[in-house]
């Protein structure tokens, strides 16, 4: 197979045979012999102390085989933060422990106390609802705001506020920032709401403890993105269980967005029970679970301010934000509102002061972690707005105030005041393209043709910059992270010629079974039919971190080129032998290696053949077989970049919103599928624009989810999305890893909620009303109509 | 305990289940059948699509007793064979309308219930006919050409691409 066809080629996926013909094999789909069901009794108050928990009804109820609260599990660890920060001052963060079970108090609806163990998932369920608890109810802490100014009342009593860190990014720079600030010639100031999302990957989480009375070993079935990553938790902080007595299974997953990511509670249970019963446990999360208890996403109340000189050069940018962290502290949520949100703050701009201060506060909600973008999304966003409104201050075109203060191509690598160094990028070549297939000439005629129907028409552009390939363990390490996040794969070449790939990364959407072995197969030059990835399983792979942070290709797909050339060299040593030219400089093409100078060559299947069956082989200066394993640890983020075109109609007479077409122009660096990668970017336009108009996870003054169901929380459906246009030719390649490969999974959900609302204030202002600056999200008709007629 | 009995993909199927027994588990827990999945309990996201006698029904919301006797097809009835797929799992592998694979099987019973009753549906009959089908990955864009592909129309002349 000719290289050139492999890489950039928009191959069908393998996947989707067994997905299409219901062959999936999901953890749900598993059943083992003698499996028994848990079922969790969760709180229905906000914020409680547990006084007592009745479990004699449910002990004696049909099928009930165990019973677990709190006490059970004082002995065990903690689900650990993965992330230190410190605050402005230099103190660490508060880090209060989040047990398995609730114990002394519940701290958010949903928080389980305790679970059953049963013959079926009905029984345990029944007995759950059997248990009684006597939960003297606490006042609740909701509002970020009440958390700040009220640290008599808190989430956690151990600690001394509700405020986990006060982080400043960077501190240093807060002084020039304040000083340039008050001496600008102009200051934009917006205040603005990143709304609360529950991330909801469609399949809800479900976890299979299967201990093993005869080894003493366990395994762990379970719906995560990252099945190491959940192991080392599992093992060092939580259960105490070695990791080689432990094995995680992740098998086909059904989406994650950053919610699978995280050590759950439940799959501790479902281990510490299985043990106990000696026969497997399974729980099933219930979509309104999932609401409860799946991380959820921002959450950010933030006060940005922008300042200018009077033709737009920007001059400095200063943002205060809290974080919403949620009753507890879950894996990276410490990481998400600061290090991957105050990093990005400089945008794709030269704008030489930045600083962002924020406020991490616990509140009795359910936790808040990394989803879709995680932090980006929320920096894009604040900066984004701002240089809107401050365009429509200075009578600058929205487009043009961006393209004044881009980074040039000429000034990379561009170190940010925000301390990223920006390896490479082309804004304004990727802003071109966008004004081509967003065809913004013709935005006018459109305009007057939703006008001449009774609507009101918008244009909204946003620009955005993410940081992904996640990431450098020295500079996480640095800035606080308790991991490394390099990635690892292992090249297994079989006897007679075909390939096994295993490797750190999880595909669960991603379809890494079709891209991965189109890196392989470019380079070996063997058809990609011969190649098969797997992934998922601990006692299969190599040590690799999992998937998030559109770091897959990046990080994993290097560590797979690495092993893949430490299989090439040893391979073309081992044909310098066959050639009889031990010491000869052997070239490798297509599939066949060849002595350099000479005639002489041998294929692929011949010297693979040789390294497995050695008769006749130099054992004393090579090793028999033709398997090699590569840790990838990249040493800068990669940087995509975007530019997007939004336009709406909004109905006057009731506020509701309709996009009318979406435009994404992306350097991704090199695209090894296209097809894949344009799917990535119309399901991360989706879950913005949905973040944009229609999700919100609501709580009331009491701390009770208003919209923990499908019936309350609105996900995007079919017929609230348009068609995308979307491009990624204006690339520029990765300058650091092998592919030249950036990350695509994120970047629609970053840069599509600004376009969105900036469309709707564009629409809005047109019509007359240019008072109307700012509408948080969700933009639901009742905010739109407000903001259209209230006076 | 009650005896239900029904044909699912062609075959007589006959268990003993509790009478609060739904169809979907019925069909996953019962007869293995578990491409059909559970997305909600609202009966929102149409994960559990299923055809009983013809019409495309959300299994999570129907007793099994309900469906006594009931012609039921499930996402694995759909292709005459291993290899020779039905039209819509083709289209949903050529335009690359699913990901995770999660929703694909209710997304793909409600597309072939729609083709059924409208073999040519416009891009908005489409997209309001799919209005049940939650999916969190595709953004749609790509299921919506799939479908209309599967129905023989030209995908390529929809999509703003």
């Amino acid at each position: 197979m000719p290289k050139d066809s492999v890489i950039g080629d928009g191959q069908k996926r393998r996947e989707d045979k067994r997905f299409t013909t219901g062959k999936g094999k999901y953890t749900d789909d598993i059943i083992l012999r003698h499996q028994t069901y848990a079922a969790f009794a969760r709180s229905e108050v906000a914020h409680g102390r547990i006084r007592g928990i009745d479990t004699s009804a449910a002990e004696s109820m049909p099928g009930v085989l165990a019973i677990f609260t709190g006490d059970d599990f004082v002995e065990v660890g903690g689900n650990p933060a993965g992330w230190l920060i410190h605050s402005r001052d230099g103190t660490p963060m508060t880090e209060p422990k989040r047990p398995v079970l609730a114990h002394g108090k519940v701290r958010h609806v949903g928080d389980a106390y305790a679970a059953v163990i049963a013959e079926t998932p009905e029984q345990a369920r029944d007995a759950a609802e059997a248990i009684v608890a006597d939960i003297e109810d606490l006042p609740s802490i909701v509002k970020m705001a009440d958390a700040v100014a009220n640290s008599d009342n808190r989430v956690h009593d151990e600690v001394d506020s509700n405020i986990c860190f006060d982080w400043g990014w960077v501190e240093d720079n807060r002084a020039a920032v304040d000083e340039a600030i008050k001496n600008a010639p102009h200051v934009t100031t917006l205040e603005l709401v990143n709304n609360r999302l529950s991330p909801n990957p469609m399949e809800p989480r479900c976890s299979i403890g299967d201990y093993d009375t005869g080894t003493g070993d366990y395994t762990l079935y379970t719906t995560s993105q990252n099945p190491h990553l959940t192991r080392l938790l599992i093992s060092a902080f939580v259960m105490g269980i070695p990791e080689h007595k432990l094995r995680v299974v992740a098998p086909d997953v059904g989406g994650g967005f950053g919610s699978k990511i995280y050590h759950y509670g439940e799959e501790a249970l479902v281990l510490a029970a299985s043990k106990k019963l000696g026969r497997p446990v399974k729980w099933t999360s219930s979509r309104s679970e999932a609401f409860l208890t799946d991380a959820h996403g921002r959450d950010h109340v933030t006060t940005i301010e922008l300042a200018t000189e009077k033709d737009g050069s920007f001059i400095a940018v200063r943002t205060e934000t809290m974080a919403n962290l949620g009753a507890y502290l879950s894996n990276f949520a410490t990481a998400t509102p600061t290090f991957l949100h105050g990093t990005l703050m400089a945008g794709n701009y030269t704008v030489p002061n930045v600083y962002v201060n924020v406020k991490g506060v616990f509140t009795n909600t359910v936790p808040v972690d990394a989803y879709r973008g995680a932090g980006r999304p929320e920096a894009t966003y604040s900066l984004e707005r701002v240089i809107d409104k401050c365009a429509r201050e200075l009578g600058i075109d929205p487009i043009e105030i961006r393209r004044r203060n881009y980074i040039k191509p000429d000034q990379f690598p561009y170190t940010t005041p925000v301390a990223l160094e920006y390896d490479t990028g082309n804004y304004d070549a990727v802003m071109d393209k966008l004004e081509e297939i967003a065809d913004l000439q013709g935005f006018d005629a459109r305009r007057k043709e939703s006008e001449a129907n009774g609507k009101l028409r918008g244009l909204g552009i946003a620009s955005y910059i993410e940081a992904c390939g996640i990431a450098p363990s020295n500079l996480v390490g640095a800035l606080g992270g308790r991991v490394g996040l390099y990635d690892a794969a292992t090249v297994r070449v079989n006897p007679t010629g075909n390939v096994a790939v295993m490797v750190g990364a999880h595909s669960h959407g991603q379809g890494h079974e079709t891209t991965f072995p189109q890196i392989v197969a470019e380079r070996l030059g063997i058809p990609v039919e011969n190649i098969e990835i797997v992934h998922g399983d601990t006692a299969r792979i190599p040590f690799g971190m999992g998937t998030y942070g559109s770091r897959s290709l990046a990080v994993c797909g290097s560590a797979v080129v690495r092993a893949t050339e430490k299989v090439i060299d040893k391979a073309k040593k081992i044909a310098a032998f066959m050639m009889e030219s031990p010491d000869g400089e052997v070239e490798f093409d297509d599939g066949v290696f060849s002595l350099k100078g000479t005639n002489k060559n041998v294929p692929w299947g011949d010297v693979v053949l040789k390294a497995y069956i050695p008769h006749d082989f130099p054992i004393e200066m090579i090793e028999p077989g033709l398997e090699e394993t590569a840790f990838y640890d990249p040493v800068n983020f990669t940087y995509p970049s975007g530019a997007y075109a939004c336009e709406v109609e909004v109905d006057p007479a009731t506020g509701k919103v309709e996009v009318k077409s979406f435009a994404a122009a992306d350097d991704f660096g090199v695209v090894i599928n296209p097809m894949i990668v344009e799917g990535q970017v119309h399901g991360g336009l989706a879950q913005g624009i949905g973040q944009a108009l229609l999700e919100h996870a609501v709580y009331d003054a009491d701390g009770q989810f208003m919209s923990a169901s499908y019936m309350d929380y609105s996900m995007p459906r079919a017929d609230d999305l348009p068609m995308y246009r979307v491009d990624h030719s204006a690339l520029t390649p990765c300058t650091h890893n092998p592919l030249g490969v950036k990350g695509c999974g994120e970047a629609g959900a970053i840069g599509s909620p600004p376009a969105l609302v900036n469309a709707v204030i564009d629409a809005i202002q047109h019509s007359g009303r240019t008072d109307v600056t700012h509408i948080d999200m969700p933009l639901t008709p009742a905010r739109v109509w407000s903001a259209l007629h209230d006076k | 305990m009650t005896k239900v009995s029904m044909t699912v993909n062609g075959k007589a199927v006959a268990r003993d289940v509790e009478a609060r027994r739904m169809l979907v588990d019925y069909l996953r827990q019962d007869l293995d059948l578990t491409g059909t999945h559970v997305g909600c309990d609202t009966s929102q996201c149409g994960a559990c699509v299923v055809h009983v006698n013809g019409k495309a029904v959300k299994a999570c919301t129907m007793l099994a007793a309900e469906a006594e006797g009931a012609k039921v097809t499930t996402i694995e009835g759909m292709a005459s064979s291993d290899d020779d797929l039905h039209r819509l799992q083709v289209a949903f592998n050529d335009h690359h309308g699913l990901q995770c694979g999660f929703c694909t099987p209710g997304m793909i019973m409600s597309a072939a219930a729609l083709l059924s009753e409208n073999p040519t549906p416009s891009e908005a009959e489409i997209r309001h006919y799919l209005e049940g089908n939650i999916c969190r990955c595709t953004g749609y864009h790509n299921i919506v050409k799939a479908v209309l592909a599967a129905s023989g129309q030209d995908s390529a002349a929809l999509a703003a691409e």
